[in-house]
């Protein structure tokens, strides 16, 4: 089926269930109720999820399969939403003149900054990349670029945003936010409730949730291909290929190319949901961010990138809003005193105190799980199945990420 | 040209504080293979040294003077730093002045514990892990590191003077003869002093040492050393402790220059990085000259005639010269082949 | 295979569906028919308080925080009622808005414009906030002011210093508390000339984005017309941590003042700095050297430590004013939390107030309805004296404060003294003004 094997087409449903029912598995705690705080089912953060995920899922076709670690993916994560906002600007708010230019945009810059940085390897190969991201980020949050030419070109730490003054030649007057070929907004909302439940249905979750499935697909295939196993082959051992007279360097440009166009693409789609985009999704934490989604779901594997992203989004949007008076409000059936107490342990970890509970949660995973969630994943299903560990299993989710 | 001599002081001043930065990282990146994310994170532990013992040292006794209000009109809850009762306000006022350089004996055993502890506790069990696991885990421990910092000490930088021995600038426009002004803080000579002898201490201490001996060995050929019945794991602990004081000194004394809040270790992580690498893995001296002449470098950018050629070359130089450097010399500066080159 | 199709089917008759939803209100909440989004339909009404809880302003953020939780308190009728007292609008009752118990949720803007517009987004869609209220930058205040006016959610900008917010990026469901750099260079200018001179040259650091620019062009414009020079700018790059390389040359460009348009962590270092090199001892051109700060904060100044005294910025109010509404305030914030409030504190706390104070006078929750109130409205009684929110630009004018580094600090919050409150009409300014040229308010959005 789709011409990939029967265990991969078994992850690609599953993952497509997963996304299509989103609405329904992200909120399951009825609205109103003191868990209704652990609800992910609202468009922003599905949108970001699947957004995320698609970041992951290219950056791991680089990294995952060559392991050529770059700490410079977000600079084309920029570009992808630069792309889309001056097409706004220029022409309208129709998400499809956007999206191919900022594949396109990206795919360029990649080639181009792939070219030069693959040149080195191992650690010279990462801040060469790090270096050009750095490089874009100061340039974009500085507007250099427009200071040189003496017009706007990134509107620098503000972020590029659409003014009514600009030309917008194919505008009706209608447009006023970001929508597909003039079918549906990008923001409309479908909100069903059900008793005190109630999920959204967002269409630009699933214009996103569709791609992403899409691109799922892609990397599987990728994954699975003769060209698949050619990348592998660079990681596992170049010096051996290279022997063989063989030349592994176009391989590795067209995993970096491919992986920056999956970034372009995620951009421009974060700009297609809110039509706006800033300097700092070039800077070097933001590349960072899509490495250490990769590596905590799990390097390598196909699912694993997705559930990084998926749960280090969910700790920033999620933990980051929980604050005393929501603390108190879970513990008030407790008696003051115990109530008192339980607030003044948990509080250090929620509201701004998120980040520390992120930085424990990758020490913890990555200690007691080598090979990120998925290894977790595995485990759960081991333990279910009750059979003993197969060492052997031919996914590449065992294979060391290096 | 006294603007471009300036640029060169400055250059050597900021070139020092890269270098001694990137020493530690390097002790450890460079030669142990660990990609440590905390690195930052024991450069700002370092500072915050600094700001405890300042902090230790003005523990004060509270006293109320009803001749003055506080803001709600209370009267005023006035503190005597108990150090100032001990030893008279003179003799008091000074220690607590002098709290910055102290802070340097209070940091190295501080530093060396965490330094062992993090070895021993962590490290250890990622020496043979890929290098992504490394960053993951390090990266973790940054976080939390920099979190309790901010639980305790908040989110404020803290301002963390120099001694006011060393306020104001030295004029070295007169000591050339020049008749125009070359003045330059006293404190930052005073940092670039301090590095200069950490990293003489430390090349000394590898070079000329047996211990520093065995585990310059122990880098080359881990393996080796170890079949030669050397304990080569408890020196590489040791040496993680003694990266981790290089990270922690720097820290303490730059403390003045920029007053220590809970993540500029993220701020100084990239930079560092980027020092060792241009410098080569695996080489010390790389490290030092690629400070030095990043340094430079961006001061000379950072000059006005420049910025009026170039807008905004001073934010962008030190990954130019990065990127030029990397091209031109396949392992940086002198760079070791073979580490972390897969 | 079949099973794909189905799925596919299903994608497509969902599609359809929201694309029906087109002709409809964009949002279909339970509460469509209330005409706008998130219209309140239990007994409480939701508001979000959207500020830096990690980065560079955590602590400012913290603030605002404790400012705004006061705020509700004092919405519900509890504690001892703070600048309820002393507001001239007597619309607010103490029993909540309208009626409706007042409640809030919290978010972390991390300082950066995705991450903001990312929580302001989930307090919209997820908790049904109604406002949101805070923020510690320009560049976030802009972003987030654009994402509530798509958004129908009216948006009270915390601290957000930039001309821009109510210049080029004003827009209908956004207002502003704050002063803005323009006001700041407009009340510093006279003093500066009194205490310094009009035979004075300039030199400016200034921070190498939004805000920074708009303030070295206001700060400049404003000290040319009292007859300074402005001998150099130089931009400094973001968190540049050592400022040493644009400090070395300051000593030999023929300045005696120094101008830093530097805010947060960098104004600390940059100031710290300048000190260290003794710039402050200096004499040029027969003149002691100076330092000017365009803009100040209690937090900042804190963190400078001893190296502000003597230097001259400005602020939006500070604790020790003592007329009643800033005596009540500082009171009872700082009975709660032991400290005094922040400028941004204060400027949180009363645009919580005015939003509420607005909805009651519109008798809705109506976006279009408190934008209608709030525009043109004159009010006194919280601080600065009578104030205005003005209708072209929902820029509220008030008195500016003109602050220095106090000499001989008495206790850990002396740190700044008021040096002059400047009256309201020397900072005013035509809204089409060219530094906030370019704006357009639009039309008010209630959303759904």
């Amino acid at each position: 089926m789709f011409g990939t094997a029967k265990r991969d087409t078994a992850l690609l449903i599953i993952v497509a269930i997963l996304t299509l029912f989103a609405p329904f598995l992200l909120n399951p705690f009825p609205a109103g109720s003191a868990m209704a705080q652990f609800n992910a089912g609202y468009p922003d953060l599905m949108q970001r999820f699947v957004i995320f995920g698609i970041f992951a899922i290219g950056f791991n076709i680089l990294f995952g399969l060559t392991g050529y670690l770059s700490f410079g993916h977000a600079a084309f994560l920029g570009l992808g939403s630069y792309a889309v906002v001056w097409m706004y600007k220029l022409l309208d708010y129709n998400v499809i003149w956007g999206l191919p230019l900022a594949i396109l945009v990206s795919g360029v810059f990649a080639l181009m900054i792939g070219f030069i940085s693959l040149r080195r390897s191992g650690i010279y190969f990462s801040i060469l990349t790090l270096a050009f991201a750095q490089m874009m980020f100061a340039i974009s949050y500085s507007d250099l670029l427009g200071r040189f030419f003496g017009t706007t070109i990134t509107n620098g730490e503000t972020g590029l945003q659409v003014y009514t003054s600009d030309p917008q030649i194919l505008i009706d007057s209608w447009e006023r936010v970001p929508h597909l070929l003039g079918l549906v907004e990008m923001r409309s909302t479908y909100t069903l409730n059900l008793g005190n439940w109630s999920f959204d249905f967002n269409a630009g979750y699933y214009f996103c949730a569709v791609i992403m499935i899409l691109a799922f697909y892609l990397a599987i295939r990728i994954f699975r291909s003769p060209f698949g196993m050619m990348l592998r082959a660079v990681k596992s051992n170049q010096q051996r290929m290279n022997y063989t007279g063989l030349n592994t360097r176009p391989y590795a440009l067209a995993a970096f190319v491919i992986s920056g166009m999956y970034a372009g693409l995620a951009g421009g789609l974060m700009a297609a949901m809110d039509p706006l985009a800033g300097a700092e999704r070039m800077q070097w934490t933001a590349s960072g961010e899509v490495v250490l989604m990769t590596i905590l779901g799990g390097a390598g594997t196909l699912i694993g990138p997705v559930l990084g992203a998926g749960f280090i989004k969910y700790f920033e949007n999620i933990f980051s809003k929980i604050n005393d008076n929501v603390l108190h409000s879970w513990f008030a059936f407790l008696p003051d005193g115990i109530e008192d107490f339980l607030v003044v342990i948990v509080h250090p970890f929620v509201g701004k105190g998120w980040n520390l509970t992120l930085g424990l949660m990758f020490m913890i995973v990555v200690i007691f799980l080598p090979g990120g969630l998925v290894e977790g994943g595995q485990r759960i299903a081991r333990l279910f199945r009750g059979k003993p560990a197969k060492n052997d299993a031919p996914d590449g989710s065992k294979t060391p990420a290096e | 040209m006294d603007a471009i001599l300036l640029q060169i002081i400055n250059g050597l001043d900021k070139g020092s504080a890269y270098a001694l930065i990137a020493l530690g990282l390097t002790l450890i990146f460079g030669t142990l293979g660990v990609v440590n994310f905390a690195h930052g994170a024991l450069f700002m532990i370092g500072a915050f040294c600094s700001v405890t013992l300042q902090k230790i040292l003005t523990i004060s006794t509270i006293s109320i003077d009803e001749t003055q209000k506080d803001f709600l009109g209370r009267p005023l809850e006035v503190k005597t730093p108990i150090i100032e009762n001990w030893f008279g306000p003179d003799i008091g006022g000074a220690i607590i002045n002098w709290s910055v350089p102290l802070a340097i004996v209070f940091a190295i055993p501080v530093m060396l514990v965490i330094g062992y502890v993090m070895e021993r506790g962590l490290i250890k069990h990622f020496y043979k892990r890929p290098h992504a696991d490394q960053i993951l885990v390090t990266f973790g421990l940054a976080i939390v590191l920099q979190e309790v910092i901010k639980y305790f000490y908040g989110a404020n930088p803290i301002p963390t003077p120099a001694p006011d021995a060393f306020r104001g600038s030295f004029d070295f426009g007169a000591l050339l003869g020049l008749d125009t002004a070359l003045a330059y803080p006293y404190w930052r000579l005073v940092y670039f002093a301090f590095s200069a002898v950490i990293i003489a201490a430390v090349f000394a201490f590898l070079q000329f040492t047996t211990f520093g001996m065995v585990v310059r060995a122990g880098m080359a050929d881990r393996e080796t050393v170890g079949l030669l019945g050397i304990d080569i794991d408890r020196r590489f602990t040791i040496m993680f402790g003694i990266a981790a004081a290089v990270a922690g000194l720097a820290g303490v004394m730059y403390a003045p220059i920029n007053s220590p809040n809970y993540h500029m270790g993220m701020d100084f992580l990239v930079l560092s990085f980027v020092v060792v690498v241009v410098g080569g893995m695996g080489s010390l001296p790389g490290a030092v000259l690629a400070g030095f002449m990043l340094g430079i470098l961006q001061s000379f950018a950072s000059m006005n005639e420049i910025k009026a050629i170039l807008p905004g070359i001073d934010q962008i130089i030190i990954y130019v010269v990065a990127i030029i450097i990397l091209l031109t010399r396949p392992r940086g500066l002198m760079g070791r082949k073979g580490v972390m080159e897969e | 295979m079949s099973f794909s199709k189905l799925t596919r089917r299903g994608l497509i008759k969902t599609s359809a569906v929201a694309g029906a939803g087109l002709a409809l209100p964009t949002y279909l909440r339970a509460d469509a028919h209330a005409g706008y989004t998130n219209a309140p339909t239990g007994d409480t009404v939701t508001l979000g308080f959207n500020v830096p809880q990690t980065g560079s302003y955590a602590e400012e953020g913290l603030d605002e925080l404790r400012a705004q939780e006061l705020a509700v308190q004092h919405l519900n009728g509890e504690g001892d009622g703070g600048m309820l007292n002393t507001f001239s609008s007597k619309a607010l009752k103490g029993n909540g808005i309208l009626g409706k118990k007042v409640t809030f949720v919290t978010g972390d803007t991390q300082t950066k414009s995705d991450a903001a517009r990312a929580s302001a987004q989930s307090m919209i869609q997820k908790d049904g906030a109604i406002m949101i209220n805070g923020g510690s930058s320009s560049g976030v205040a802009v972003a987030v002011q654009g994402l509530c006016q798509d958004s129908g959610i009216i948006f009270m900008a915390g601290l957000t210093h930039s001309n821009d917010t109510t210049g080029k990026d004003r827009k209908r469901n956004g207002f502003r508390h704050f002063f803005n750099a323009y006001m700041s260079a407009a009340a510093l200018a006279p003093v500066l000339k009194n205490a310094y001179g009009s035979e004075r040259r300039a030199y400016h650091l200034t921070a190498d984005y939004t805000w920074g620019w708009t303030q070295q062009e206001s700060i400049a414009a404003a000290t040319e017309a009292v007859g300074w020079e402005t001998v150099n700018n130089v931009l400094t790059p973001l968190q540049a941590t050592d400022f040493s390389a644009y400090l070395a040359p300051i000593q030999n460009s023929g300045a005696d003042v120094l101008v830093l348009n530097e805010y947060g962590g960098d104004m600390v270092n940059s100031l710290t700095q300048a000190v260290q090199f003794g710039l402050l001892d200096k004499e040029v051109n027969g003149k002691k050297f100076e330092i000017v700060v365009p803009l100040y904060s209690e937090l900042m100044a804190a963190g400078a430590g001893p190296n502000v005294q003597g230097v001259i910025g400005s602020m939006n109010w500070n604790w020790q004013l003592q007329d009643e509404g800033s005596k009540a305030f500082t009171k009872s914030f700082g009975e709660k939390y032991g400290r005094p409030p922040s400028n941004s504190a204060h400027t949180c706390y009363v645009q919580t107030l005015l939003y509420a104070d607005a909805c009651e006078r519109a008798g809705t929750f109506n976006p279009c309805g408190v934008v209608e109130a709030l525009e043109g409205f004159e009010f006194d009684g919280m601080g600065n004296g009578p104030v205005l929110y003005r209708a072209d630009d929902h820029q509220c004018f008030k008195d500016v404060l003109v602050m220095k580094g106090t000499e001989n600090p008495s206790n850990e919050y002396d740190t700044l003294e008021i040096v002059e409150v400047t009256p309201r009409a020397q900072v005013e300014y035509d809204p089409d003004h060219p530094m906030f040229a370019g704006g357009d308010l639009g039309e008010c959005n209630p959303g759904a």
